[in-house]
């Protein structure tokens, strides 16, 4: 499983070396899930070299260093390991208590979006700016407090042994604590992050273990929810021709259909091993917009090819395969509900990025977790990554 | 991991997190068959659409070939000039669609607003020109007369002036030299259609949106090699479209350079004196019509006998060819379409066709020796020829008693001929043929190649016809219920003639034959038919293909590609026979018909042969024609409506053989005036550069013609250019007019009755 020498628990004993004692069965680096970490490590490195390629020409975005993106991306990679070291020494049950604060704190930052602080990317009023050129995107720290404060509230009774299940009361309060800051992301809007938490919400509530009548709810709601927006007008123009550009890019390749047809001449070019790093005419023409954020995954097709696209999946696989069985592994409702909802945020996020970069999903601004350039993801995704580890160490070994 | 531990949760939650797995696996199993169909599957799609993506190109027309006459002048190159374009797309942005730009360019132009939008508009069924007929991306030219001034200021107040472009680019020229401006032969150029583009496309010449294309003549037939090949250099371009790397450099490379056969100098000669001879002949009074001679058209051929190469092609009503650069406008384009004009495009040459009337009579002399009579005779030449009542006359009703076939091509005796196609057409059955009817006078003129194509390389050359009984059949098939229903037994000349015509018209009668013997009635012919039989008697009997194309040389003069004469045919007799008709036909020249035009002929020297024709056209006034040649050259010339053959063309053919030989009035050889004494060997040299060094053409006829108004052309080389040619009034009158010795003339006025009043008047006659 972690690939460690098993043999090596020979001794077992007071008198351990140091480095016997962090490769003693109960040391925290044993019973760290290395593969998570590899995988997810990997996946940055990975996204840094297309970060890199893609915007190494880009002189009016890179302020004329080649390397500016890629030391920030591996900036905000580090940033994002402490942050998961800090998550896991705190550990997610420690974190428990402190929730409240948490989620009123990222509620307010999101709320901040909609002042006179809040600034417009890419057509995505989902951003405040911060002095010294940084801006941050509380829609993704919302996702944290969105999991951990459903799993706090549904899982309280169930672990605490008054309940087998949450009752409808604790689901209500669990859903009114998700929709707030979801009406607050629609109302940006940020149409991306939104459908993000509703499946969240979905797999936590999945998870948890709350009633089926909930889930069947809340797709139904979901899907109604989708009809009255589209119906309504609720969403902008942009939005809606991004949809009508998924379903056809054909139908007008110069505008609306744009994105999604140069995309997938970028990935279909590729081939099986792809141009090379550097060498994508794609990515090096710039035909691809927003190339080292949302549509990063076009530089691997393009440059790396089948293969290295593969690799991007597989190592998101893995890590999603290694947090399900976390989840299944825990021993309290909590942690299980906590990996849960990752999952579900990790796997549809990563499924809309890429699947809209293939032409198979629409577009929305979302960033392919750990490979894409955002420091606000980064974080995120390296905190979620501590908090699933801190749920694996913390989780009473089997006998 | 098979060792589970008891978590103490409920199955509910395990069975969803196993969902949930499973949902997981699935959405990333999608993700990569999805990649898998895209980048494996589709991959080469994708890979070509992104190379169109990220190339851009840029295309360098490449400049079209010159053609040369055969000692290198340029009949038709290149100038740069100051084009002022408008782009439509760009003007179709703004909101009145361009008007108020246009209004103000054409303030510049010293143009009214009509005329540029006029230019601008895109031609359909419904608009008439000008109008523009080549693809609306591509710039649309509004002048290609800009001066630098004007392009100045069109070009410093570009933001006034959005979409129109001053640009110096290079323009197809028709320089004329010495006047000789050779039309119909070079033909004309126009944009190229988007279909054009759209049916070249996957060929190995695929037109640009700017190209213009060869629409007839010599720019049509040669155009590919005329064209070149543009150049196209492929840029690597990001989404900007800002340069990033050049792919592929494809220099352009000009057009080849067609060599000719034609000399200008000849070729001004041919097309001046063929236009003095008609003015000429429309001063002569036509008695059978009362009126003077129309002289509405006619053609000129001087042809190398050896080679069929095409040393001058006159095509009579003229036209500019500048006309056409840079587009035509409304006003040139009625001219040249109009019914006004008498179609000036068209080059008569090879796509005028009428009756040949004597000149034809070699074939039937040919078919006589082929159907078994002998050559030497004698024949009755009887002053009329009477089938069951109906009389053929002689002309002037002469008789010469019994005579040789070479008497009666020299006297242009008809009623030998008569009799000689009668009695064939009876041992052929008659109006109904005998299975395998010999019909030796009609696969005679088949084999001297009239009925179809000579093969010119020039487009659109018509055939002529042979009216024998499979054409009877098709033309009455065609034609019967038309006649049927006008036809009147007692009515008028046309109607008797639908009537007859509705009943046996199907048929071959006997005065079809007598008729068709001596090149009347249904037969037609080409001037370029005409000149290839006879530059074939001229030559031993091959039938060459004429060309006007001599070699194709690329612009750096490394690669010459020569065009070689090729044969079509053998005129079907033997060498006596050849040289039989030669010797008649020189007779023609020295005692016959020609006679009088070429006194003091140095015969000795350059034997001369010729025959005149006088074709009789229905409801028109005669068409003179005049065939000759010399050992090296034939030359045919043909005026529609223009009086007899020596009458009308003789004086021109002769001074066009003066030229050629350097010969005076009186007679005397001087080799170094000569302009061709011998055909032009070789190829004009065409230096690695694209320069030709080529001789200077001088104007025809010289100052010294015109102050000593002496008739007959000196083609001596003058030092001084003439700054313009002669006023017209001032050579016309100064033009031999032998009224009195034109014997045709004083025998057409002593034919009594005109052709319409008797019957059988349908008959065609000819009289020289």
């Amino acid at each position: 499983m972690t690939g460690a020498n098993s043999f090596s628990v020979s001794g077992y004993g007071p008198q351990r070396s140091g480095l016997a004692r962090l490769l003693a069965r109960d040391s925290l680096a044993r019973r760290l899930d290395w593969p998570i970490l590899l995988c997810a490590l990997a996946l940055s490195l990975i996204g840094t070299a297309l970060i890199y390629s893609a915007t190494r020409n880009r002189t009016e975005l890179n302020q004329g260093d080649p390397y500016y993106f890629l030391t920030r991306h591996l900036l905000n990679t580090g940033i994002g390991i402490t942050l998961m070291i800090g998550t896991i020494w705190l550990g997610h049950r420690t974190l428990r208590t402190a929730v409240p604060i948490l989620y009123g704190i990222s509620v307010f930052l999101v709320l901040m979006v909609l002042t006179p602080l809040g600034a417009t990317i890419n057509g995505a009023h989902a951003w405040i700016k911060l002095p010294g050129g940084f801006s941050l995107q509380p829609s993704e720290f919302v996702k944290v407090t969105i999991i951990l404060g459903m799993a706090m509230l549904l899982a309280a009774r169930v672990d605490a042994g008054d309940r087998e299940h949450p009752d409808h009361r604790t689901v209500v309060q669990a859903l009114g604590l998700a929709a707030v800051p979801i009406a607050i992301t629609l109302l940006m809007p940020d149409l991306g992050s939104v459908m993000v938490m509703v499946v969240l919400v979905l797999g936590v509530l999945l998870a948890s273990g709350a009633s089926n009548r909930w889930i069947f709810g809340l797709i139904g709601t979901g899907v109604a929810g989708a009809i009255a927006v589209w119906q309504l007008k609720i969403l902008d123009e942009y939005q809606i021709n991004r949809f009508a550009a998924f379903a056809n890019p054909e139908l007008d390749p110069a505008g609306v259909g744009y994105n999604t047809n140069q995309a997938r001449i970028a990935i279909g070019s590729g081939g099986l091993f792809g141009t090379g790093l550097g060498e994508g005419s794609q990515t090096t023409g710039q035909f691809v917009p927003e190339q080292q954020t949302d549509f990063v995954f076009t530089v691997a097709g393009e440059e790396l090819g089948f293969v290295g696209g593969a690799l991007i999946i597989v190592l998101l696989g893995i890590v999603l395969w290694r947090a399900c069985r976390i989840a299944r592994e825990t021993t309290e409702l909590y942690g299980t509900i906590v990996a849960a909802g990752i999952i579900a945020w990790f796997a549809f996020q990563s499924f809309e990025n890429i699947g809209m970069t293939l032409g198979i999903m629409p577009v929305a601004g979302l960033p392919l977790p750990f490979v894409s350039y955002g420091g606000s993801s980064m974080f995120a995704v390296w905190v979620a990554v501590g908090l699933l580890q801190s749920i694996r160490v913390q989780r009473p070994l089997s006998a | 991991m098979s060792n589970i531990p008891e978590t103490g949760r409920t199955p509910r939650v395990q069975v969803r997190l196993v969902v949930i797995q499973i949902l997981v696996v699935s959405l990333l199993a999608t993700l990569g068959g999805r990649l898998w169909y895209l980048q494996i599957r589709e991959g080469d799609t994708y890979a070509k659409e992104a190379s169109g993506n990220h190339v851009q190109q840029v295309v360098q027309p490449a400049v079209r070939g010159s053609i040369l006459d055969a000692r290198g002048v340029p009949i038709a190159d290149n100038e740069t000039r100051l084009v002022v374009s408008a782009s439509r797309t760009d003007l179709m942005k703004m909101k009145d669609d361009g008007e108020a730009v246009l209004t103000k360019l054409a303030g510049v132009l010293d143009m009214t607003p009509k005329e540029v939008m006029d230019k601008v508009r895109l031609c359909d069924s419904e608009t008439p020109q000008p109008c523009w007929n080549g693809s609306p991306y591509q710039p649309i030219p509004i002048t290609d007369e800009a001066t630098p001034k004007q392009a100045l200021q069109i070009r410093e107040r570009s933001e006034d002036f959005p979409g129109i472009t001053a640009e110096p680019q290079a323009m197809r020229r028709y320089p004329a030299p010495g006047d000789a401006n050779t039309a119909q032969v070079l033909g004309y150029l126009s944009p190229v259609t988007d279909d054009e583009i759209q049916q070249a496309q996957d060929t190995d010449s695929p037109y640009l949106r700017s190209d213009q294309v060869g629409r007839s003549g010599l720019e049509r037939q040669y155009d590919k090699e005329l064209r070149g090949k543009a150049g196209v250099t492929r840029y690597e371009v990001d989404n900007l479209g800002r340069v990033i790397g050049e792919a592929e450099n494809d220099p352009a490379e000009p057009g080849a350079n067609l060599v000719t056969s034609i000399d200008a100098r000849v070729q001004r000669i041919a097309e001046y004196e063929l236009n003095e001879a008609m003015k000429e002949a429309r001063k002569q009074h036509d008695r059978n019509t009362g009126t003077n001679y129309k002289a509405d058209s006619g053609a000129i051929v001087v042809m190398e006998a050896k080679t069929g190469r095409v040393v001058a092609m006159a095509s009579n009503p003229t036209y500019d060819p500048n006309a056409w650069v840079g587009g035509i406008s409304a006003k040139d384009y009625t001219k040249l379409t109009g019914k006004d004009s008498n179609y000036p495009l068209l080059n008569r040459a090879i796509q005028g066709q009428s009756a040949p009337g004597s000149i034809f009579k070699v074939i039937p002399t040919a078919a006589a020796i082929q159907a078994g009579y002998s050559f030497d005779g004698p024949y009755e030449c009887s002053s009329s020829y009477s089938i069951g009542g109906q009389v053929f006359k002689n002309f002037e009703s002469q008789s010469h008693g019994g005579i040789s076939l070479g008497r009666a091509l020299e006297v242009s005796c008809d009623t030998v001929f008569y009799r000689l196609s009668h009695e064939e057409w009876k041992k052929d059955g008659g109006t109904k043929p005998k299975k395998n009817a010999n019909d030796w006078f009609y696969k005679t003129a088949h084999q001297f190649g009239l009925g179809e194509e000579t093969g010119i390389d020039l487009p659109n050359e018509v055939t002529g016809r042979v009216p024998d009984r499979q054409w009877k059949l098709d033309y009455w098939k065609a034609n019967k219920d038309a006649w049927c229903k006008t036809g009147k037994k007692d009515g008028d000349y046309a109607e008797k003639i639908a009537y007859e015509n509705c009943l046996e018209g199907n048929r071959l009668r006997a005065g079809d034959s007598v008729n068709y013997s001596i090149g009347q009635g249904d037969t037609l012919v080409t001037p370029i038919q005409m000149a290839t039989i006879y530059a074939a008697i001229s030559n031993g009997g091959t039938l060459y293909n004429p060309t006007v194309g001599k070699a194709v040389i690329s612009a750096d003069g490394k690669k010459v590609q020569e065009i070689e004469p090729e044969a079509h045919g053998r005129l079907p007799m033997t060498k006596k026979t050849r040289d039989q008709i030669d010797q008649a036909l020189e007779g023609v020249a020295t005692r016959g018909t020609a006679a009088w035009r070429f006194q003091g002929w140095p015969q000795d020297e350059i034997p001369m042969h010729a025959k005149t024709g006088t074709a009789e056209v229905y409801g028109k006034q005669t068409t003179s024609w005049f065939a000759t040649y010399t050992e090296d050259y034939s030359i045919v010339m043909t005026i529609s409506q223009g009086g007899t053959g020596s009458g009308a063309s003789a004086p021109a053919v002769r001074k066009l053989y003066n030229a050629l030989y350097g010969v005076s009035e009186d007679g005397k050889i001087d080799k170094k005036k000569a302009l061709l004494y011998t055909p032009q060997k070789g190829l004009p040299e065409i230096e690695s550069d694209g320069s030709i060094d080529a001789p200077k053409v001088d104007k025809y006829p010289g100052p010294k013609d015109k102050e000593s108004a002496s008739p007959s052309p000196q083609p001596v080389v003058f030092g001084d250019p003439v700054p313009a040619g002669p006023a017209p009034g001032d050579l016309a009158a100064t033009v031999n007019t032998p009224s009195g010795g034109n014997r045709d003339a004083r025998r057409r006025a002593a034919r009594p009755g005109g052709p319409k009043r008797r019957r059988g008047a349908r008959r065609r006659r000819s009289t020289a």
